[in-house]
């Protein structure tokens, strides 16, 4: 669906393969850098039809959302905040993964409210980025998307596979990746999501506003966002915390697994 | 971390997509020889059916085994994803008829193997999707050909019959300059050779029959996407893939280019062209082509290392008119083979004997090595001659029009030993030459 955001600013949102209606208790789904609400169908389509209304949006600049990438992760999360009224949404479940865990955090601790779960997914804080992955995300981009895309794998045959059999997740991600890539022509929306996470210093002071029950989902084989890096975050959340078989792109590699985690989370 | 990056093609021939199975730990691929998987409950099988969870329902649509062998081709292209049909015609199909209906056009390279030929220009027209097919080289035959209502364009990696090579980078330019798609059957040349995703096509196609199964056993077809490919985006600008861009009634109203951003057009072929058309692979098919694969990079290797042997002495035989392979200078391609294909040219080409139909027929039978029949790509050297078995209804004058001549003999060179290919070629290009004495 295209929510009626800005005119000049289209903006899309996955909503389940349903009519988004914004009188059902309402899940936001916050995609990833370089990502965009792909990542999240399977997930929302479930929810979509058992009870939910949904949301699994695009952020600015990525996917189908036009618009340049907010500079920041409280930039995004006002953005954020902004979409659900614009959508008509008074409470949500805010559930992100990866710089999108950091952007449902910060939208958690500015609207503590309206924020009804807190769900981080293949998170970690703080989301340092090093200096070498930053260099080649500004220099080489496709060659970084190489080495995060290995990064983010655990395996070469997670079942099973994403969003069904015969889908080669390595392959998928790293076309995905590209084509947000290519879809903003004037930014290197690789280079500047990176940067958005790596200068994100707000968390520990944003989990102490959070009022709603948190929770972590963690890739127990996670070599971009290592569980041990979520600790302190999660402490400060009291969070709960739910460990699955996979490494950072845990969507993708065990779909049940994180479906169960977030029936959990969200019941 | 720099340096960190997928795995190199012998390890993804080996690995892509497989895992020791978790309930037996059996560490080669199980063949699951099922038409059926258990649901685990009422909701667990109406999420499979709404696709909202990801799973095996019925092995028509998707089986695992078949999985591994999907996964593991689309990692050796660089795709995102694959899926194994019944042969490569099935996958030619459904290629086709995922993004294509009655009012479609296709613009085809016109040096194409014959039953692709036939398919689009006699079958596919019974069902309103018209071809144009242009010379592969013809860049300006391309351009002019394509239509409002054109789908896709689509030619051979190397053409049949006189090897001509693809100039992929250009055809997929043009392509993609109207918005279009460009689908290409890498046969012939397998990943190990070239892959077309990195020249600019978006999707490609393999009778695995051949080369991927390599033995001779099998029949069996994949179709690889690339994911570079964006539905929405050519919709949005040129009205076109509404099939994948806008609300399909027959799967839940489903908008696949929503679903998944660079599966969608696998989505559609699977969920439709699968359940609908039925052309899928068996489990069995499925392992004998995984087995194949295990051993691709070595035996590529070894088919081009004796193809070259093979036409360094055909092309020095005084019985021997010319020889057609793109490595040697004189074939029109050579320029662009150095650029696309510095592996090689793959096994398979076609030789002119110097003489009559009759001599051609007497060194086809003089043979003892080259197997005579009708097919590629296998581990054992094949032979045909096509003015007597699959061109035999023409005249020369025909045989001329098509590119052959009375004397033209096309071989698949396997994996034997050189010297020995070469001493059967030797003694029956000798009895040959006897023959027209």
């Amino acid at each position: 669906m295209d929510v009626v955001f800005r005119a000049d600013l289209p903006v899309y949102a996955y909503a389940g393969g349903k009519p988004f209606d914004p009188a059902l208790p309402c899940i936001v789904f916050i995609h990833g850098a370089l990502n965009d609400h792909s990542v999240w169908t399977l997930l929302a389509r479930w929810f979509a039809h058992h009870g939910h209304g949904v949301l699994a949006v695009d952020l600015p600049g990525h996917g189908r959302s036009s618009g340049p990438p907010q500079a920041s992760v409280e930039a995004a999360a006002d953005w954020l905040l902004a979409l659900l009224d614009a959508a008509g949404v008074a409470k949500a479940a805010l559930v992100g993964h990866s710089m999108g865990s950091l952007i449902a955090l910060e939208a958690a601790a500015r609207a503590p409210e309206r924020a009804t779960r807190l769900v981080m997914v293949g998170t970690a804080y703080p989301m340092k980025v090093s200096d070498s992955l930053l260099d080649t995300s500004r220099d080489d981009p496709l060659r970084a998307i190489d080495m995060v895309n290995a990064f983010s794998h655990s395996g070469f045959a997670a079942k099973p596979s994403y969003p069904g059999p015969g889908a080669w997740l390595h392959g998928a991600d790293r076309a995905l990746m590209r084509r947000v890539q290519a879809g903003q022509k004037g930014v290197n929306l690789f280079h500047h999501d990176f940067g958005v996470c790596n200068a994100y210093a707000g968390g520990l002071q944003a989990a102490a506003q959070v009022r709603c029950a948190s929770h972590l989902v963690l890739g127990e084989r996670d070599q971009m966002t290592a569980p041990k890096q979520a600790r302190e975050i999660g402490q400060a959340l009291r969070a709960t915390v739910h460990t699955v078989p996979a490494g950072h792109a845990l969507m993708a590699e065990a779909p049940d697994a994180v479906l169960a985690a977030l029936r959990k989370a969200l019941s | 971390m720099p340096g960190h990056s997928d795995p190199g093609f012998d390890t993804l021939a080996l690995h892509a997509g497989a895992a020791p199975d978790p309930a037996t730990g059996a560490r080669a691929v199980p063949i699951h020889l099922t038409t059926s998987f258990v649901f685990e409950n009422s909701e667990h099988a109406a999420s499979l059916f709404n696709m909202e969870r990801a799973g095996h329902v019925y092995s028509r649509i998707s089986n695992p085994t078949n999985a591994v062998l999907e996964e593991r081709v689309a990692a050796l292209e660089g795709g995102a994803g694959a899926i194994a049909t019944a042969s490569g015609q099935a996958a030619l199909h459904l290629a086709i008829s995922t993004i294509a209906g009655a009012g479609s056009h296709i613009v085809s390279s016109s040096a194409l193997y014959g039953g692709s030929h036939n398919l689009l220009h006699y079958t596919l027209s019974r069902f309103g999707i018209e071809t144009t097919f242009v010379k592969p080289g013809d860049i300006d035959a391309w351009r002019a050909a394509i239509r409002p209502n054109t789908k896709l364009l689509f030619g051979e990696t190397l053409g049949n019959p006189g090897l001509d090579v693809l100039d992929i980078p250009t055809v997929s330019a043009l392509a993609h300059e109207h918005g279009l798609p460009l689908l290409v059957d890498s046969t012939f040349t397998t990943p190990w050779l070239m892959k077309p995703f990195d020249h600019g096509a978006d999707l490609v196609f393999h009778s695995a029959t051949k080369f991927l199964s390599g033995h001779g056993t099998v029949i069996g077809g994949v179709l690889v996407d690339s994911g570079q490919f964006d539905w929405a985006a050519a919709f949005a600008a040129h009205g076109r893939f509404a099939e994948l861009a806008q609300p399909y009634e027959g799967f839940h109203g489903m908008v696949f280019a929503e679903e998944s951003s660079v599966g969608a057009f696998l989505l559609r072929a699977r969920r439709e062209g699968l359940r609908d058309f039925g052309a899928c692979m068996s489990p069995h098919s499925a392992w004998l082509i995984l087995q194949g694969i295990e051993t691709l990079p070595l035996r590529m290797a070894r088919h081009v290392e004796n193809t070259r042997k093979v036409v360094q002495f055909l092309a020095a035989h005084s019985m021997v008119a010319s020889v057609g392979y793109p490595e040697l200078e004189s074939h029109p391609s050579h320029a662009l083979a150095k650029r696309l294909l510095p592996r090689g040219c793959g096994s398979i080409f076609s030789f002119d004997l110097r003489g009559s139909r009759q001599q051609g027929v007497a060194f086809i039978e003089a043979l003892k090595i080259f197997s005579h029949l009708a097919n590629v790509g296998d581990c054992r050297s094949l032979v045909i001659h096509p003015a007597s078995t699959t061109h035999f209804r023409m005249d020369d004058a025909a045989l001329a029009q098509a590119g052959i001549t009375a004397g033209t003999i096309r071989l698949s060179i396997g994996l034997e030993d050189a010297d020995d290919l070469i001493d059967d070629l030797k003694r029956a290009l000798k009895i040959a030459e006897k023959a027209g004495a």
